[in-house]
C-alpha cells in the first residue's frame, strides 16, 4: 500500500477477508484516498455500514466506525448526523443492503437531503450469502436465485436517487479509480445527500456465473462498457446503447436537512423565551 | 533505468492476477502459484495501474518524489 495511506487503515486487521480479485479493496482504497485529499477533521469523520461483504470495509478503516444491521446503515447514519451535524458521515453499503432490504431507508434519506456520503459498492449480487440476485442484478443475468437468467428489471440506482431527491449523484468503477476518487471528493463537498455508485466486482459469487473467467476480465468489462458522461454528450445514441455512464450525473444543491432542523429548533426556542 | 521501482509484498498477494493482466508493458507476470513476480522491470513506466488496482495493497510503485 502507498505509505501515505497507511494511517487510514487498521493495518493490524489486514489482510482483509475479501476473496482473491474482489473489487472491494480497490473501492475502499479510493475512498481512503479521497478522504486523504479532503480538508476534513479525521477525528470528526465516521464511517457507517450495514451487512454484507462490502459492509465489512469500515472494520479496516482507522476512523470512528459503526457496523450496523442489514439494510439499516442509513437509519443509523441519519441518527448520527442529526445528533452531531458537525460530523462528516460516510455510509458504505452493498447493492442488496441499500436497494433491497434497505430500499425504503435509501429513498427517504435521499428525499430529506440529509448530508450523508453514500458509497454504494455495486457488485450486482448478494456476495456474502452466496450469490442471490439483488435489485441491481441485470435482467437476464445469472445468480443462485435466477439460475435461468433474471426476469426482473434492475434499478438504475442513480436515477432512483435523483428522483428521490439526492442532490449529488455520480458513478465510478474499480477500473476508473481516479474518477471514482474525484466523485467521492465532490460528494463530500456537497452539503446534502450524495450517492456515489461504485461499480465493483465479485468474481466468486457473480463472475463465475456470468462468463467472467478472471477478476481482470471484470475490470476490462468495466473499461469497455463505461462512457464518461461528458464524452457521451457528443456521441450518437447508438454508441451509448447498452453501455453505462460514469462521472457526475447530477449536482443540484438544496436545503440540507440537519441545518433546516436546527433552524426550526432555534425558531421555537426563541419563541419560548 | 536499472533500478527497480516496484516494491512487492508477496505475503499480501492473493494471486488474483489483476496486476499482471492489466500491466500494459508486461513488466510483471506470475509464478506457478499465480502470484505476482517481476519479469521485465526495464519495461515498467511507473504508470501505477498495478498499484491502484491491487485489491490487497501488495504493490507500491516508487516514483522519484518518494
Ligand atoms: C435482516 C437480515 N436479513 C438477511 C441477512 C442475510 N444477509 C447477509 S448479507 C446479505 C446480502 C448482502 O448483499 P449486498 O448488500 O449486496 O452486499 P455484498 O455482500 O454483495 O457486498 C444478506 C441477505 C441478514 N444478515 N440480516
Ligand atoms: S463473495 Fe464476492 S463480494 Fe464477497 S468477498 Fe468474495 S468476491 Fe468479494
Amino acid at each position: 500500500m502507498i505509505p501515505e495511506l497507511e494511517k487510514f487503515f487498521r493495518v493490524n486487521k489486514l489482510p482483509h477477508i475479501w476473496c482473491p480479485g474482489c473489487g472491494n479493496g480497490i473501492i475502499t482504497r479510493c475512498l481512503v484516498e479521497a478522504i486523504s485529499q479532503l480538508d476534513i477533521d479525521y477525528d470528526k469523520t465516521i464511517v457507517i455500514s450495514g451487512i454484507g461483504c462490502s459492509s465489512r470495509a469500515p472494520g479496516y478503516m482507522n476512523f470512528d466506525t459503526l457496523h450496523t444491521t442489514h439494510g439499516r446503515a442509513l437509519a443509523f447514519a441519519t441518527g448520527v448526523k442529526l445528533a452531531n451535524p458537525e460530523l462528516t458521515v460516510f455510509v458504505i453499503t452493498g447493492d442488496g443492503d441499500a436497494t433491497a432490504i434497505g430500499g425504503n431507508h435509501f429513498i427517504h434519506a435521499a428525499r430529506r437531503n440529509i448530508d450523508l456520503n453514500v458509497i454504494l459498492y455495486n457488485n450486482n449480487i448478494y456476495g456474502m450469502t452466496g450469490g442471490q440476485g439483488s435489485p441491481l442484478t441485470p435482467t437476464g443475468h445469472f445468480s443462485t436465485t435466477t439460475p435461468y437468467g433474471s426476469v426482473d428489471r434492475n434499478f438504475d440506482i442513480t436515477k432512483l436517487a435523483i428522483a428521490a431527491g439526492a442532490t449529488y449523484v455520480a458513478r465510478g468503477t474499480a477500473f476508473h479509480d481516479k474518477l471514482l476518487t474525484d466523485c467521492i471528493k465532490k460528494g463530500v463537498e456537497n452539503k446534502g445527500f450524495s450517492l456515489i455508485e461504485a461499480i465493483t466486482m465479485c468474481p466468486i459469487s457473480y463472475g463465475r456465473k456470468n462468463n467472467f473467467a478472471t477478476p481482470a476480465n471484470m475490470l476490462e468489462w468495466q473499461k469497455n462498457n463505461a462512457i464518461n458522461v461528458k464524452a457521451a454528450q457528443k456521441l450518437p445514441p447508438e454508441k451509448i446503447a447498452g453501455k453505462f455512464l460514469i462521472g457526475e450525473l447530477h449536482n443540484e444543491p438544496y436545503a440540507e436537512y440537519t441545518a433546516e432542523y436546527d433552524k426550526l429548533i432555534a425558531k421555537y426556542q426563541e419563541g419560548a423565551k | 533505468m536499472g533500478n527497480n521501482p516496484l516494491e512487492i509484498f508477496i505475503e499480501k498477494c492473493k494471486a488474483c492476477g489483476i496486476c499482471y493482466t492489466l500491466c500494459p508493458r508486461q513488466a510483471i507476470g506470475s509464478d506457478e502459484q499465480g502470484k505476482v513476480i517481476i519479469t521485465e522491470i526495464d519495461k515498467c513506466t511507473k504508470c501505477g495501474i498495478c498499484e491502484n488496482h491491487c485489491p490487497d495493497y501488495a504493490i507500491i510503485v516508487r516514483r522519484e518524489k518518494n
